[in-house]
């Protein structure tokens, strides 16, 4: 355990003066996702001394890696032997720490075909706001053993505990990516989506904007040379693709830029996550379609109140991702029993009320 | 698992009332309270749906673990949600212990009766609400049975990915309660990955949800926290399903080691290689001859282990997916490997291994599976051990494993009618459940901790730690109604474990490194 030990004890400090003072605590890795959720609040608790890749056995499909590791050192570790976060998470910049990708639960293109974050979560280690380490779960793929609180912690923003370490499973590379663009409008192309995901194809991710969607297709050689025959369209040059998919991953594709001035004019990014058959959705603004349907963002300037009421419609609720004024609440309101067991929860992980409060919701 | 025999284990009753010292589960005591329940539970349901008295209890008294056996207070058979809630909420109010139940095909004893409890049944909710091509979904009652989503899914080329041996008959409530696994987990996933929403009730009769046929929900995502908690969180009435295309092709390699290393060398390096297999499965020499004899699949006897390497796709897919898996065996020793050529030989060369348990059962009067995951990497070396525990308890084990995810299937063969047989299975269990943990493993893999697992619960797991899940258990459920007893172990329980462990120098490992 050596500097990882030493660090942890004095994570453990900060965690029983902050309880006994009740003083709110900002769990904080790379910073990259401080846009993400409702604004933070709290000193700072930095968690990057836990850093490092404590066990990667690549014919386990295991990595067990502490919090604080950079989540691009993480995915360049895996790349050399051949693997990688299936999930494909958001980095929004270099900085970003494992942790903080497991705390935000945030995934990227290839959820639709792979499955969330938190499919891919086997264990964790943690500290609760009694400064006890406690690990759930563990380095297996297969383990029913208690409550799968590991699993808890994918998406909770800090509001549970300190994420110290995490054994996440990995999966291979695939042997073959190729992305197409083809023309079509959105009832045709969510239309398509769902067709295809029925039958099989190797879909693999897609992007539907302004008319065009793209699509790449991931698997077996001959699977996908088969696959790309019978979709229409042109192909994309392979660096090109891959460029465009990390843009799209990592929101800087032109559709996610926001300016200030858009931001004070109200302008707000949305993301809405629906059942993926469900039918067009239609807001004022401008909107981006991915996972086969499932994530569909916009941008718009409409009240809050109308973005999440179509989104519940749809069957889904309505993130508030960026926005100058985040009053609305950055995510949907929970019903009463819901929130009643989110209280007891977070009361049982965290009693004090330290960590991350109110990032998550006003009452927790 | 126990195929029969009136085996006993230590499981103290007294445990099951550790929560409500002030109920006295004596003769007359126990009928008074049985009338009050009955009396209270008159008030929801049609007499015909309620029973106690004498003999009609008994056919509840235990779940596939029938080493362990407890006639509950009251059986309830609802056949409406309205009267589901209303049963919940009267027992809540007498502060009567409620425990679920699907097919009682589960192996850990999770749906035992409480003495002085409640067996809901949820046999009458059988109906398919629906199925979607579209979206790829179905949404079932709890008691539907896990088979019977994919065969009416079938007609859409769609199918519900895990199967769980007892697929026939087992409920898909029962399989969210257990997250249930089967030989695709490694390329489909268990339960949890292929469920998107259940709705229930809480221990107090309210209507709950978690999950979405949403990619996700707002707040905490408490359905990993539901599905695999042995019907101690919630009740569990509809679940979504997600739906799969059916492959159209699945081909079979299996091929033969002259060694367990080898074997074991060889599940690695197709890993290592990025082939995810739809089934990778090993038998050891001993359930390969037991199999043989009893299927006739064709098995290589001289082998010291054979591999089933499944590979499901498109054709194309299948035939590049082969190829590789070939030359990865072949590279690593495979000393024989056949392909099968139709459907036909294809589920021939599974019969043996989906016949491994009544197999067993033909070598000795009764057999005790045991069910808990290691590193792959450990699969060869846990193997020896098992072969000295084999000399030092004088019991035979036959191995089989669900090699691509680690999980293992030890079936050590004993006598029950002999005492010290009983007794050494049962030492031989623990320790093979105690050696999982201190190679890196759990002690459960897919069948749940029920009661039968509690002791290893207090290896696995510190304090904290399960004063921490119990804590989550009180979140869903403060009066601690739902199951109770079941999964997390009591410190008191752990303590006398504990001390039994130091007396008998059984446990090896009190204090794992666990960082």
């Amino acid at each position: 355990m050596g500097a990882a030990g030493a660090a942890l004890e004095r994570l453990r400090d900060r965690i029983l003066a902050a309880r006994d003072s009740r003083a709110a605590l900002e769990i904080r890795g790379g910073g990259t996702k401080n846009f993400y959720g409702n604004v933070p609040r709290g000193e700072p608790l930095d968690v990057r001394e836990l850093a490092g890749i404590s066990s990667y056995e690549p014919t386990e499909l295991v990595v067990t890696v502490l919090a604080g590791t950079p989540l691009v050192e993480l995915e360049s570790v895996l790349a050399e032997r051949g693997q990688c976060l299936p999930f494909e998470p958001p980095h929004f910049g270099a900085v970003g720490t494992v942790g903080g990708m497991v705390a935000a639960g945030l995934a990227g293109p290839a959820r639709a075909s792979v499955g969330p974050l938190r499919d891919f979560v086997l264990g964790v280690t943690m500290l609760n706001g009694m400064g006890e380490r406690l690990t759930f779960g563990g380095q297996v793929m297969k383990n029913v053993a208690g409550y799968d609180v590991s699993r808890l912690m994918a998406g909770s923003m800090g509001i549970l505990g300190v994420i110290c370490e995490v054994s996440l499973k990995v999966m291979p590379i695939l042997p073959a990516y190729r992305t197409l663009c083809v023309e079509m409008d959105e009832a045709a192309a969510l239309k398509q989506l769902n067709r295809w995901a029925g039958e099989g194809f190797p879909m693999s991710a897609s992007a539907w904007h302004r008319g065009r969607l793209h699509l790449r297709l991931a698997g077996a050689r001959a699977a996908v040379g088969r696959a790309l025959t019978g979709a229409g369209g042109h192909e994309l040059e392979p660096q090109a693709a891959a460029a465009w998919w990390s843009d799209v991953r990592d929101q800087r594709q032109e559709f996610f830029s926001l300016s200030d001035a858009q931001l004070e004019r109200g302008e707000c990014s949305w993301r809405l996550a629906v059942p993926d058959s469900a039918p067009p959705i239609s807001l004022p603004g401008e909107q981006f379609i991915e996972w086969g349907g499932g994530q569909r963002w916009w941008r718009s300037a409409a009240p809050a109140s109308q973005i999440r009421s179509a989104a519940e419609r749809a069957g889904g609720h309505a993130t508030l991702v960026r926005a100058a004024d985040k009053r609305p609440g950055a995510f949907a309101a929970l019903k009463p029993g819901s929130m009643i067991i989110h209280k007891r929860l977070k009361q049982s992980f965290d009693p004090a009320g330290i960590f991350n409060p109110g990032r998550l919701y006003p009452e927790l | 698992m126990l195929a029969r025999g009136p085996l006993i284990f230590p499981y103290d009753r007294a445990m099951n009332e550790a929560s409500r010292p002030a109920l006295s589960n004596a003769p007359a005591a126990r009928a008074a309270r049985q009338a009050l329940v009955v009396s209270a539970l008159a008030k929801i349901l049609p007499a015909s749906c309620i029973l106690y008295r004498g003999e009609e209890t008994v056919p509840y008294e235990c779940d596939a673990l029938t080493a362990y056996r407890q006639l509950p207070l009251v059986v309830v058979i609802p056949e409406s949600e309205a009267q589901v809630a209303a049963v919940l909420a009267a027992c809540h109010a007498l502060n009567v212990p409620v425990v679920a139940r699907g097919a009682g095909t589960g192996l850990s004893g999770g749906a035992l009766p409480h003495a002085m409890g409640v067996s809901l049944s949820l046999a009458k909710f059988h109906s398919i609400v629906n199925v979607d091509p579209v979206a790829r979904t179905a949404v079932v009652q709890c008691g539907v049975r896990n088979l019977a989503i994919s065969e009416a899914a079938a007609p859409y080329g769609l199918y519900y990915a895990p199967d769980p041996s007892s697929q026939i008959a087992c409920t898909i409530g029962g399989n969210v309660a257990e997250n249930s696994g089967g030989v695709h987990c490694l390329k489909y996933g268990l339960t949890l990955h292929n469920v998107l929403r259940v709705r229930g009730f809480t221990a107090q009769g309210e209507a709950v949800e978690f999950g979405s046929e949403a990619p996700d929900t707002a707040g905490l995502d408490l359905l990993p926290l539901v599905v695999g908690s042995e019907g101690m969180l919630a009740v569990i009435m509809e679940v979504t399903v997600k739906l799969l295309p059916r492959p159209v092709l699945a081909r079979c390699i299996m091929a033969s080691f002259g060694t367990v290393e080898s074997a074991g060398a060889a599940v690695a390096a197709v890993i290592a290689d990025g082939i995810i297999p739809a089934g990778l499965e090993l038998m050891d020499k001993r359930m390969t001859a037991a199999a043989e004899d009893y299927v006739h699949a064709g098995y290589d006897l001289d082998a010291a282990a054979i591999l089933l390497c499944e590979s499901d796709g498109t054709p194309e897919e299948v035939e590049e997916e082969i190829r590789r898996a070939i030359d990865v065996l072949n590279a690593n020793g495979a000393t024989r490997i056949a392909i099968s050529r139709d459907e036909q030989q294809r589920l021939q060369f599974w019969s043996g291994r989906k016949n491994a348990f009544p197999a067993s059962g033909r070598m000795s009067p009764d057999y005790m599976c045991m069910d808990s995951t290691i590193p792959r990497k450990r699969l060869a070396e846990m193997l020896r051990i098992i072969g000295e525990m084999e000399g030092k308890y004088a019991l035979r084990c036959v191995n089989v494993f669900h090699a691509g995810d680690g999980n293992l299937h030890p079936l050590i063969l004993f006598d029950a009618n002999d005492p010290d047989e009983m007794r050494r299975c049962e030492l031989f269990g623990a320790e093979i459940l105690e050696t999982s943990i201190a190679l890196g493993g759990t002690v459960t893999g897919e069948h749940g901790v029920g009661v039968e697992k509690l002791n290893s619960m207090c290896v696995q797991f510190s304090g904290a730690e399960r004063a921490q899940m119990m804590a989550v258990k009180s979140a869903f459920d403060p009066a601690g109604l739902l199951n109770p007893g079941k999964v997390i172990p009591s410190l008191q329980r752990c303590a006398e474990y504990g001390k039994m462990h130091v007396h008998r120098g059984v446990l090896k490992f009190p204090d794992l490194p666990r960082f």
